[in-house]
């Protein structure tokens, strides 16, 4: 063999002190194959060899955590046997240069990653982020990213039914698309991927191995610059009708008792798969690349070790189940393939064409990738901006109706109009609610799940917005009525090479520790995506935030529309008036300014869960909880989503009604109540701040002494900004 | 009553019209894989939506030649009901038991919303608990289900009574605005000559109970219950 030249280390992604460290474990030079498995295994995708330190601070367990980061996803507990495995994973890189397949195997992926530990997927979320509306790229992308999540969710059967997509200039050369599925499971019967057993066997099922996505975890590794246009063959291509098949084949097979660990070939394939397996159960694997299922001809033994081709699995069996297994696998015509056999050799030895092609051990190459501490410096606190800063809209309900019809606050009903949120016919809350409600299956209880961010926060202040993001997702539980009992963060930065991005990312760190530790709310998966910048210009640093929680009885939930006329709403918990970094700032403005609302997680605590158990109570059904765009935009969102309007009367001691109506004060929720005084007398009696502002009714929205506007009109602005914007030329 | 759902690699809707047939009839319907060659005793047979084989090369074309699909023929010409639903209308063309095609949506997209249709005939198997003239609230979810025939099919269909539901806007009259997908003559399902076979796409199984937002597809399903327990 050939040996291996400066220019191919550097192609592979290695730095010159990890291919020192490559000669050190190997005590020789490695081959083109185990270059690339050593490329792959230690790129950041794989390794989180800049983001682990920190990870690793982050609140993991509570009593209702089955599993928390580390495994495929996250488990909770949610009683009577039933678990939930949730993830949330972003496929940034592929769906800027792909759109369509990149956001679609992005999907399947996360999928992938839900099924392999055995639940069936019951629920799907993206968060996407996408470039200036203006930009000459963005409508593109939006079309294709939400075609191609479309294609592969609806065709699977699971319903797409939340989610969130903002716009903003960081994102021009960097769009973000963050997928979270949910899926259900016994608790008793959940698959891990350590390997054990030797002598077992080693099964590849699914889609055969071809020439694509090559290289896709060092891509996802790397910034962008003007031609990665050309990686374009590094984006697999998603088929979501095999997907289909493994689900159900990896679903009948693992209700026997035949599979001993079971992995999901996602980034850097059969490398990575392989190697966890062994890895996790202190094995070694010797593996005939002979008979890898292939797609293409003349295969080689790196192409079939580095090819991402979707939707392919790796299990060990116990002995002698080979033949219930490949029944099984052949009935849902899909590939069935012994390829290997554990070894106690705590070595991944590869065979191909008679030949071992690679000699590689487990532990120093999965274990013993590099972590670095990346200096970092802290953000600069931005300046407070007071009230007096801002000026005061002449006509506050035209404000209003701008903001309800900015791109980020918009409705969003033309992209999840293109997913099927109903399939499997427990969808309780559809999307455009604070959080999507499913039913679990056959049972009278349900859980909610909710995905959250705000970067702009994070950017001013990423201690304070990594508090926040995580605050807004409990808020936005709450506000449905499930009890908040879990997240998954999907992190994404720029390059961590830089110390000033690396200072944003400790940042949102802190905070959402800090966030989750107050909230008993714990991060039980996750997943880190670096590098998204091009040409030097980074985006916003955006640490999504997927959150689960349980409803114990699913007739007792709350919406965001106000459903009666005549009722009392109230606002609970405090409002200043804080407008620094608000969407009436950027939006009426034009200013970008300011530090974020600070997070009370005390306050949020006990606000969330005092409205929380109001609705558990059955003494409300319509809450929603006040984020971007502040009380003004929350009231008009029920509004709208009733077609009911409301009469609001300023309380003596609010802020300037600018401030009142658009600030972004945090731990705040509307509800709705026949009788406003047993809501504020209980509140009292927890120590929170609860006013009446208004009362339900009429096809308007009025604030007493300052101005109208009907329901219809702020709808038109709402619901008509994201058609008109994709139908332009 | 017995009723048989036959389930094709890429079905999605399965476990859906099965949660749906046993609500009404309170046991649970045969599931049946498309690799059979027989069905059981059956009084109705329903085709379920979902994306049998992918949809790949086109809806409903390949799930049409499965091995099941002689046997569901075969019942269909011998009387038994036949209910289609979504892909299981697509199906149910492609296998000649129903007349037309479903092509894709005229704006392109999949479209998941509730949408209005209005009961055109109630002497029918499929309908018998629906008033004439009703207008239902009843979900749909596809990418490909624009229907079209020509227009002496078309003449047939209309002057037969052969039009089970047409797209519609809530005080039931035909608007371009409340046809979804640019159905010709905003026709939402179709039944056979002898109105035993009913295809469409909207999906009577996601409204049948109040947590799920209406139970507007119940009285489809309770019809077909009383109308075959024998």
């Amino acid at each position: 063999m050939s040996e291996i030249t400066p220019e191919q280390i550097a192609e592979h992604g290695l730095s010159e002190d990890e291919y020192q460290q490559v000669l050190a474990i190997l005590g020789r030079a490695p081959n083109l194959t185990e270059l690339g498995i050593f490329s792959v295994m230690w790129s950041e995708h794989c390794s989180y060899k800049s983001s682990k330190k920190w990870l690793k601070t982050l609140p993991t367990e509570a009593p209702w955590v089955i599993c928390g980061p580390g495994e495929n996803a996250g488990i909770i507990d949610i009683g009577d046997g039933h678990a939930i495995i949730f993830k949330m994973e972003s496929h940034n890189h592929p769906s800027f240069i792909e759109p369509y397949q990149g956001a679609a195997t992005g999907v399947g992926g996360i999928m992938r990653d839900v099924f392999t530990m055995g639940a069936r997927p019951i629920a799907n979320l993206n968060a996407l982020r996408f470039g200036r509306p203006e930009h000459a790229k963005t409508k593109h992308l939006v079309s294709g990213v939400v075609a191609g999540i479309a294609g592969y969710g609806n065709c699977m059967g699971v319903p797409t039914v939340g989610g969130e997509c903002e716009f903003h200039s960081s994102y021009d050369g960097n769009i973000l698309v963050n997928a979270m599925t949910v899926g259900l499971a016994e608790a008793d019967n959940i698959f891990y991927s350590a390997a054990a057993g030797i002598g077992n066997s080693v099964v590849y099922v699914g889609s055969k191995t071809g020439r694509d996505g090559i290289h896709g975890a060092t891509m996802a590794s790397t910034e962008f610059s003007e031609d990665s246009e050309a990686k374009r063959p590094t984006v697999q291509v998603g088929d979501p009708f095999t997907e289909k098949l493994l689900l159900e084949a990896c679903l009948e097979l693992m209700a026997t008792d035949a599979i001993v660990a079971i992995q999901d070939m996602g980034a850097a394939g059969l490398t990575s798969s392989s190697f966890e397996m062994a890895s996790k159960g202190g094995v070694g694997i010797d593996m005939d690349l002979d008979m890898v299922p292939q797609r293409e001809e003349n295969m080689t033994a790196y192409e079939m070790m580095l090819s991402e081709s979707q939707e392919r699995m790796l299990m060990v069996l116990k002995p002698g189940r080979e033949d219930e297994a490949r029944v099984i696998f052949e009935k849902w015509e899909l590939d069935f393939a012994i390829v290997g056999k554990l070894t106690d050799s705590k070595h991944m030895v590869l065979r191909h064409k008679g030949e071992i092609v690679a000699d590689l051990p487990i532990d120093p190459l999965a274990e013993a990738s590099p972590e670095y501490d990346r200096p970092w410096v802290e953000t600069p606190k931005a300046a407070e901006i007071s009230i007096d800063d801002v000026a005061a809209p002449n006509d506050p309900m035209a404000v209003l109706a701008k903001l309800v019809s900015c791109p980020d606050l918009a409705s969003k009903r033309w992209i999840w109009e293109q997913y099927d949120h109903m399939v499997m016919a427990d969808t309780v809350q559809r999307p455009g609610g604070d959080a999507a409600v499913v039913r679990i299956h056959g049972t009278g209880k349900a859980i909610a799940a909710t995905s959250d961010c705000s970067p702009r926060y994070c950017f001013a202040d990423p201690f304070e917005g990594g508090k926040q993001v995580v605050a807004e997702a409990w808020r936005n539980l709450n506000a449905v009525g499930a009890k908040p009992l879990a997240i998954t963060d999907n992190m994404n930065f720029g390059n961590p090479e830089r110390p000033e991005i690396m200072g944003q990312f400790v940042g949102c760190v802190k905070g959402i520790g800090e966030a989750c530790t107050a909230l008993d709310f714990p991060v039980v998966s996750g997943n880190v995506s670096l590098y998204n910048e091009t040409n030097g210009q980074g985006i916003l640093p955006t640490p999504t935030i997927g959150g689960v929680g349980l409803m114990a009885d699913v007739t007792r939930h709350a919406v965001a529309a106000f459903t009666g006329e005549g009722q009392d709403i109230v606002l609970i918990g405090d409002t200043l008036g804080h407008l620094g970094q608000s969407l009436y700032l950027r939006e009426i403005e034009g200013r970008e300014e300011g530090a974020p609302p600070p997070v009370n997680l005390a306050a949020e605590r006990k606000n969330g869960d005092f409205v929380r158990e109001l609705i558990e109570e059955g003494r409300i059904n319509q809450c929603h909880d006040i984020s971007g765009g502040g009380l003004g935009v929350a009231l008009a969102e029920m509004a709208m989503a009733g077609g009911i309007g409301a009469d609001i009367i300023v309380p003596d001691n609010a802020p300037a009604l600018h401030a009142w109506l658009f600030g972004e004060d945090q731990a705040r929720y509307v509800v709705v109540t026949d009788g406003a005084e047993a809501t504020i007398d209980a509140a009292a009696k927890a120590g929170i701040t609860a006013n009446k502002i208004g009362v339900t009714g009429g096809l308007k929205l009025t604030v007493e002494g300052i101005g109208t506007i009907s329901v219809t009109d702020l709808q038109n602005g709402h619901e008509g900004w994201l058609p008109e914007y994709m139908s332009s030329p | 009553m017995h009723a048989s759902v036959i389930v094709f690699p890429g079905s999605n809707c399965d476990r859906d019209v099965k949660v749906a047939l046993a609500a009404s009839i309170g046991h649970e319907p045969d599931m049946i894989w498309h690799g059979d060659t027989d069905l059981p005793k059956t009084d109705l047979i329903v085709v379920p939506g979902g994306f049998s084989y992918g949809d790949y090369l086109r809806s409903g074309a390949m799930a049409a030649h499965s091995p099941i699909m002689r046997e569901v023929v075969s019942r269909a010409n011998a009387g038994v009901p036949v209910l289609g639903i979504c892909n299981g209308f697509q199906i149910l063309t492609e296998a000649g038991l129903l007349d037309g095609v479903l092509m894709r949506n005229a704006k392109l997209k999949f479209i998941c919303r509730d949408v209005f249709l209005r009961v055109e005939r109630t002497d029918t198997l499929f309908t018998s608990h629906y008033t004439q003239g009703q207008v239902i609230r009843i979900p749909i979810a596809h990418h490909d289900g624009n229907f079209e025939t020509d227009k002496e099919t078309l003449k047939r269909l209309e002057g037969d009574g052969l039009v089970a539901f047409r797209y519609c806007d809530q005080g039931g009259d035909l608007t371009i605005e409340s046809n979804p997908n640019g159905s010709i003559a905003s026709i939402a399902g179709i039944y056979n000559e002898k109105r035993t076979v009913l295809g469409m796409m909207p999906h009577p199984e996601r409204l049948v109970d109040m947590l799920q937002g209406g139970t507007d597809g119940k009285p489809m399903f309770d019809g077909l219950v009383e109308a075959l327990a024998a």
